[in-house]
């Protein structure tokens, strides 16, 4: 199934009702995700897309066996979101949501950890498991099934990744998007393990960006310790001025740390393929798993 | 959201940290009735950058005379960009011994973090760099916050045992001022030993979490849209920019795409006037803004817009686009890049305007730096 999600993982969406919600969740069942709930508090009892409504996640999960659920609540209510999810049981969290108060998300991720759930995000446009299922906002039409798997911070630029390799003939297992964010749920590192213990995947992309610490750790916790699978590193923000937030709020150069040059170092020293663009990325994992592509003049 | 030295002491002082008496002047004749009223002083400049000490912001006051002439030195002053309009005038210190107390929040461990350091006066990451075992961390469990005896064992490891007493509170009391003010970072630096015994914030610095405004209404901060006029005019179209030192205008869509965008125009030889992002799902109002903003800055020479189509759909930033160009009769070299969804309805639109679109982010970066003047480096 790759990892954390499968078309037989029964999802359900919090803010299901809302404008984002309610576009996001008709692309998931386009794709074939098994959307089975949908939680809006007062509007329980009532039908969405063809989805049944609950009032609370509890609720939803007892009437539905929803295990994961895709956040697409605003800010000010998005913690508390993720924290009822958690304390219903939910084994597999997805927030998408972006501007969440960072004082809102320690205390959350401190009551996700506690209650033994995984989250994603915030502030991240979720994963999908290419021909399976999608949880959030990735689009539907550039994945296709295969054995590369992608972790990465950016959005937009795991589109162009996902698209890259789709369209140079390699499929992807899951593409997972962990966030831009300073206070996030699940890391390079804890993704990575999830890629290596995955018979799916055959080798791993991994986009990160400046600031934060979080793929030096990787690096070193992960894919220096006999990962056992090629992987492709790129990070994005190299000519960025230290001091200065690149739009995300995680994306920031603070006196020595997070610098692009220490990123790139780590992942070499760890005995990643380190590139210097897209293009050079998707040709390198096509490789990595033998299907050498015409990536690079596209 | 930043603050000035003053607003921070108001609130220190509401709290319950104690702060030195001081009084806020905007005229040398001002400063000249501060200390009259409270003898020798310091007169600071009131700018929402460190280092003003240095920049010659901060200057001693004996008397009165001596109070109107160094305001009258530092009020007009430019510093970082910012043009003092206040002086804070507070009673000077004897201090004998300078400390460091601050909380920010610590990536990797997820949480806040407590910083207590017997090594103050200088900016933390100096002395994190020259002498870490000179400064002792606490990570308090953000539902329940910092206990005393963690504080204690906080104090005694960053060898203020003696300090323990005074010390305690007031770290407890910082913490509560960060939480209620959502505050990413807040630093009582140096936190002054003084001649009689007391411990006094002798400075502070507070910047407020943007994502936490909507809690914070009532909050006014320090003006900072002084520093770049173009980072203002961003800030008033909801647009996430960044001035940079090159000459060529960047726009696309999600932060990780934009700086990779960067990335390719200085591989190509060139440099980046900015970085803007216009987010998720952007219309073609948005890029119309956008485009309108880059056009009104003189360095920009050339305009490289990368647009990945996922919510965002092609045919709308390609009308974006085309309307913006007409509009502001725009005659700067212009590259589109564009991929996604609708991305050939995007392009036909843009081929039938008479744009070229890229082939490719690299193909556009190499073009633009190309027409905008070639290699600047």
């Amino acid at each position: 199934m790759s990892i954390l999600l499968s078309r037989a993982s029964r999802v359900l969406v919090q803010g299901l009702t809302g404008r984002e919600g309610s576009f996001h969740t008709e692309q998931m069942k386009a794709y074939g995700t098994n959307v089975v709930a949908g939680v809006s508090p007062g509007k329980g009892g009532t039908l969405n897309l063809g989805v049944p409504v609950f009032d609370t996640v509890a609720d939803a999960r007892r009437e539905t066996g929803a295990e994961v659920s895709g956040i697409f609540v605003p800010a000010p209510f998005a913690a508390d979101a993720i924290m009822e999810a958690a304390a219903a049981g939910i084994g597999l969290i997805v927030c998408i949501t972006e501007g969440i108060p960072l004082y809102d998300m320690v205390r959350a991720r401190a009551f996700v950890e506690d209650a033994g759930a995984k989250l994603i995000g915030p502030n991240c446009p979720g994963l999908v498991t290419a021909g399976e299922a999608k949880v959030g906002i990735i689009p539907n039409h550039i994945n296709t099934a295969g054995s590369v798997g992608i972790v990465s911070r950016s959005g937009t630029l795991t589109y162009e990744v996902i698209q890259g390799l789709s369209q140079a003939g390699v499929g992807q297992s899951t593409s997972v998007g962990i966030g831009g964010d300073p206070i996030l749920g699940l890391s390079f590192s804890e993704v990575l393990r999830l890629f290596k213990d995955d018979p799916a995947t055959r080798a791993v992309v991994m986009i990160g960006e400046i600031g934060g610490s979080d793929e030096e750790a990787a690096a070193e916790a992960v894919i220096g310790r006999e990962f056992g699978k090629p992987v492709i590193g790129f990070i994005s923000g190299r000519t960025a001025p230290p001091g200065k937030r690149m739009g995300h709020a995680g994306a920031i150069i603070s006196g020595n740390t997070g610098t692009a040059a220490s990123k790139l170092q780590a992942l070499k020293r760890a005995g990643a393929q380190v590139c210097d663009t897209i293009e050079e990325v998707v040709a390198a994992a096509g490789a990595a798993v033998g299907q050498p592509s015409s990536a690079a003049h596209r | 959201m930043k603050f000035l030295e003053y607003q921070v002491k108001e609130r220190f002082k509401a709290a319950g940290v104690p702060v030195p008496d001081g009084r806020l002047a905007r005229t040398p004749d001002e400063a000249a009735l501060a200390a009259g009223a409270l003898g020798p002083i310091a007169v600071k400049a009131q700018v929402p950058v460190g280092g003003r000490g240095k920049a010659g912001g901060i200057k001693l006051a004996k008397t009165a005379a001596d109070a109107k002439r160094v305001a009258a030195e530092i009020l007009g002053m430019t510093i970082k960009g910012y043009t003092v309009k206040e002086v804070w005038c507070e009673t000077a210190q004897e201090i004998i011994r300078e400390l460091y107390l601050g909380l920010t929040l610590d990536r990797d461990a997820r949480k806040p973090v407590l910083i207590l350091s017997a090594q103050g006066g200088m900016e933390i990451e100096e002395v994190a760099d020259q002498h870490p075992e000179a400064i002792a961390k606490l990570h308090p469990d953000p539902w329940r916050g910092p206990l005393s005896f963690e504080v204690r064992d906080l104090i005694f490891r960053a060898g203020l045992g003696p300090l323990q007493a005074q010390l305690t509170p007031l770290v407890v009391k910082l913490y509560s001022l960060a939480r209620t003010y959502d505050a990413l970072t807040i630093e009582i630096n140096p936190l002054a030993l003084t001649r009689d015994g007391g411990l006094v914030a002798a400075d502070g610095k507070l910047e407020i979490d943007e994502n936490a405004m909507f809690r914070h209404k009532d909050l006014h901060g320090a003006d900072e849209s002084e520093e770049d006029p173009m980072e203002a005019e961003a800030k008033r179209r909801k647009l996430t920019y960044v001035r940079l030192d090159g000459s060529i205008g960047v726009i696309g869509n999600g932060a990780g795409l934009v700086m990779n965008t960067l990335d390719l125009v200085q591989r190509e030889g060139g440099r980046a006037a900015n970085f803007l992002d216009i987010g998720g799902g952007a219309k073609a109002e948005a890029v119309h803004s956008a485009l309108e903003l880059l056009a009104n800055d003189p360095n920009v020479k050339g305009i490289l817009i990368n647009i990945f189509g996922g919510i965002t759909r092609g045919d709308e930033v390609a009308h974006g686009i085309i309307d913006a160009s007409r509009d502001l009769n725009l005659t700067l070299p212009l590259v589109v890049r564009m991929t996604g969804t609708r991305e050939e309805e995007g392009r036909q639109l843009l081929q039938e305007a008479g744009i070229t679109p890229a082939a490719s982010a690299t193909a556009a970066a190499r073009s633009i730096v190309e027409l905008s003047g070639g290699s600047l480096r």
